[in-house]
């Protein structure tokens, strides 16, 4: 059983909000929901889009397919009238449909008479067009009123429940609710959650421990800074918007050498400007932890679309050679656990970390199970408080692994040098040649060890499926090629699918392991250069025999990635 | 008991002879010590320049930071642990060229940080370059036919970002520095505090000032008038006043922030946070 549902209209109809209570209701329903969307940058007029896809099974990916169209305007007509087939259904609200030959059944709902007559505020054509769609599906009215119940308080919320009936009882009244060929009835009701990328990367970073978070706001990262200003309160954060990006990394950075996890999260041109500082962590052996969700382009670009075009910015970003960390969640499970271990690797091997997504992965929602606490448990450095007995204390020990003890300031018995100059064990400035290459020597051993622990807690890399074909990619790619692979066996082309995970330190072993029968690569980036090609080349001396790239500012959807991947092998 | 020695390292002093940076150090460090404020419980910001070597010069928690962000990296210390006192040392580059845009965020969130700035009104590291500070007509490396731009009034700027401490201090005088530092020590709040410091390598200014500054404790100065307070800030010329311009009370970021009430962030326990108070809004 599955339904593909799109809403559509312009910035300001309420689009979006409508598509999450939509989805909650069939996830409270006992079904599974991925929905993505895309608007443009605007808060009023153009199109915006909530595409979701449901279904009796998990889902890993949106899909071009609409059975359920609700068109708030005429743009969105136009827009999707060819994903529609014989059997989809469109609500539309009375309008003219004279120039339009579309696919399926039309419903036509006064959407806006409704809410006239029941004085209701005309941004509630939505709520009217969800309680037709529910009668349309033979779904549950009351499943989607509870979730309504749960979104709005007082008056807004007796004029939504108001609307939504009568929507409901209009198309129960006028139409044979039988012939809509359409039909979603709640199966058994269930406790799984509706995330988006964004939220699991905070409820992470809460579980992390983070007290402090600041961040400038920059599409697609800002629901992060809004849902954990919400929560700031309940979980005794500290939740700052400074002046700019360069002040929110240095909080971040003044924050954790004072002993506090913290975090900032951003998009491509805010990490621009925090690119002196995350040197300066790397530097000064403070951990951070930054977000960085990509959306589409150089300088401004298409600020509200997604792109996985910054993989090599982030890998070099910053003066001089120091260790970094940059891992990429493929899914939105993955956002948060990575996000805990993004925070236990910056404490543990004090220096930066960059949790990359993009502006897909960040705003896309799915159903999923809550999260098991106990695989995303607080693992801390070797940080010391209180009373430090050890003697003169040096902030730099040299040490086997290249890790000094932190001890935090406010520290009986010990004073805490940090410098971002050069510096000796203890902290003060230094030029000495000898000390300068030590120096150099001991923050790159740290990475040395991490990549071992990576490899040797299989961290680096997720293989699925097998063939004498591999797939390489990272970060959010993974669904639409999930949703590909399972597309290809129905044809019996069988494939491996290498998910890489940490791209600094890069798992060459990992790698080198995953695609050693391979007899053909692909690689797969929404990207247009092939940056993850280009490293491969790079850190296993592999060269892909193709790479499938897309770079319009969208993702890739499963039909077209599956359909370029057969065309190559 | 806290000493003078206590708050010296084996770091050799490495500015010019003479600099105007040494009665920063010296006053900074005597107004701890008469303060009786241990050093674990000190933690000295410090941006790029000349100025920025004074944290290996004074025996407390540091950090040597990047051009221009002292006043972030001290709020996110603050932030973790607000017990303890945080000072950011910036040069006139760091506080009013790269720097600038921090400080009327501080200032508006009157978090409880002392800010010094050594304003030399040249960039002396880099072997003498024009400053936001810069009198006009002033010639130097990069202004060789004299600089056009106006100087900025550090002091008026802060009255007007609405900074709850404000003073200028002269390295020729270091018991009047040292008790305005202390009165930035004991005042509750985000203080600013401009040092006039002559730069004996490329901006001596000993003689000009020593002439022209007076102090505005002596002067009869109500430092609760802000009105008065931005009347004295626009007396620069034949007579400078040094002193405390202005200092109220209100109330600090830290008090307005319930999350921060109690144990300092830095010391609460992280371990098992029940993010599933969080699942209900996720339903």
């Amino acid at each position: 059983m599955e339904l593909s549902f799109l809403i559509g209209g312009e910035a300001g109809m309420g689009v979006m909000l409508s598509g999450r209570i939509f989805s909650k209701a069939f996830v409270r329903g006992g079904y599974h929901v991925f929905a993505t969307n895309e608007y443009p940058s605007l808060i009023r007029g153009g199109h915006n889009f909530y595409l979701a896809r449901v279904s009796d099974k998990k889902v890993w990916s949106q899909i071009k397919r609409v059975d359920l169209l609700i068109a708030l305007d005429r743009l969105t007509l136009k827009k999707h009238k060819d994903k529609l087939h014989k059997e989809s259904v469109t609500v539309v609200d009375h309008i003219d449909l004279s120039g339009f030959s579309l696919h399926g059944r039309v419903v036509n709902v006064p959407l806006s008479g409704i809410v006239k007559e029941l004085e209701a505020p005309l941004i509630l054509r939505n709520a009217v067009a969800l309680g037709a769609a529910v009668a349309i599906l033979d779904y549950d009215l009351n499943i989607l009123l509870n979730v309504m119940r749960d979104t709005f308080r007082g008056k807004p919320l007796e004029k939504n429940i108001e609307v939504a009936r009568a929507g409901y009882e209009y198309v129960k009244e006028r139409f044979d609710v039988h012939s809509f060929k359409i039909k979603l009835r709640p199966l058994k009701s269930s406790r799984r959650l509706f995330v988006s990328g964004n939220e699991s990367i905070a409820l992470g970073a809460l579980r992390a421990g983070m007290k402090v978070f600041a961040a400038y706001p920059m599409t697609p990262a800002s629901p992060i800074l809004h849902f954990l200003a919400r929560l700031q309160r309940d979980f005794d954060v500290v939740v700052l918007q400074p002046e700019s990006e360069l002040a929110a990394i240095n909080i971040v950075i003044g924050s954790w050498f004072a002993g506090v996890r913290a975090m900032t999260a951003t998009s491509g041109g805010g990490f621009s400007l925090m690119t002196e500082a995350f040197g300066q962590a790397g530097m000064t052996e403070i951990p951070v932890v930054i977000v960085l969700a990509q959306r589409q382009g150089p300088s401004t670009g298409l600020p509200t679309y997604t792109s996985q075009g910054d993989l090599r910015f982030v890998l070099h970003a910053s003066q001089g050679e120091f260790p970094r960390v940059v891992i990429a969640p493929g899914n939105i499970e993955e956002a948060f656990y990575l996000t805990v271990e993004a925070f236990n690797i910056a404490e543990r091997y004090q220096l930066p970390v960059v949790v990359l997504v993009d502006k897909y992965l960040a705003e896309s929602y799915s159903s999923i199970e809550p999260f098991d606490l106990s695989k995303a448990k607080v693992k801390r450095g070797e940080i010391i408080s209180g009373i430090y007995k050890g003697g003169e204390y040096k902030r730099y020990l040299f040490t086997e692994t290249g890790i000094s003890p932190m001890v935090i300031p406010g520290t009986k018995g010990a004073i805490v040098k940090v410098n971002s100059s050069e510096h000796d064990e203890y902290g003060f400035t230094c030029e000495d040649p000898l000390i300068v290459t030590k120096m150099n020597e001991k923050r790159f051993k740290k990475l040395e060890l991490l990549a071992k622990e990576i490899e040797s807690s299989n961290l680096g890399v997720k293989v699925y499926g097998d063939g004498e074909v591999t797939l390489i990619a990272w970060g959010s790619t993974k669904g639409p090629i999930l949703e590909s692979l399972k597309i290809l066996s129905k044809k019996n082309i069988r494939l491996k699918y290498v998910q890489v995970v940490f791209l600094s330190p890069f798992p060459v072993n990992s790698v080198k392991a995953a695609i050693e029968e391979s007899k053909k690569i692909i690689v797969v980036e929404n990207n247009m250069t092939g940056q993850l090609a280009g490293l491969l080349k790079e850190k296993i001396d592999v060269t892909p025999d193709d790479v499938i790239t897309k770079y319009d500012g969208r993702p890739f959807y499963p039909h077209e990635l599956s359909s370029r991947i057969e065309e190559v092998i | 008991m806290v000493t003078i020695k206590d708050l010296s390292t084996k770091a050799k002093v490495r500015w010019c002879p003479g600099c105007g940076n040494f009665a920063i150090l010296i006053a900074f460090k005597r107004a701890l010590v008469e303060l009786q404020i241990e050093p674990e419980r000190v933690v000295a910001v410090a941006g790029i320049g000349c100025h920025g070597r004074i944290v290996d010069y004074i025996n407390v928690n540091s950090i040597h930071t990047i051009h221009g962000r002292v006043l972030p990296i001290a709020t996110g210390i603050k932030l973790a642990n607000r017990e303890l006192i945080v000072v950011g040392f910036a040069g006139d580059g760091d506080a009013y060229a790269i720097g600038l845009g921090h400080l009327p965020h501080a200032a508006r969130r009157n978090i409880d940080i002392k800010y010094i700035i050594h304003n030399n009104m040249i960039f002396g590291l880099t072997t003498g370059q024009v400053a936001p500070t810069s009198p006009k007509g002033m010639k130097t490396r990069s202004t060789p036919y004299g600089s056009v731009e106006e100087p900025l009034n550090p002091i008026a700027f802060a009255l007007t970002c609405g900074c709850t401490f404000v003073a200028r201090g002269f390295s020729g005088e270091i018991e009047h520095l040292k008790e305005i530092f202390k009165k930035a020590l004991t005042h509750r709040g985000f203080a600013f505090i401009d040092v006039l410091q002559p730069c004996v390598a490329f901006n001596n200014t000993y003689e000009y000032f020593r002439k022209r500054v007076y102090k505005l404790e002596e002067s009869g100065h109500d430092p609760t008038d802000f009105k008065l307070a931005m009347e004295k800030s626009l007396e620069w010329g034949d007579r400078i006043p040094i002193g405390v311009f202005y200092s109220i009370k209100k109330p600090i970021f830290e008090d307005e922030i319930p999350q921060l009430r109690g144990l300092p962030l830095a010391y609460r326990r992280i371990d098992n946070i029940d993010i599933t108070r969080a699942y209900a809004i996720l339903r």
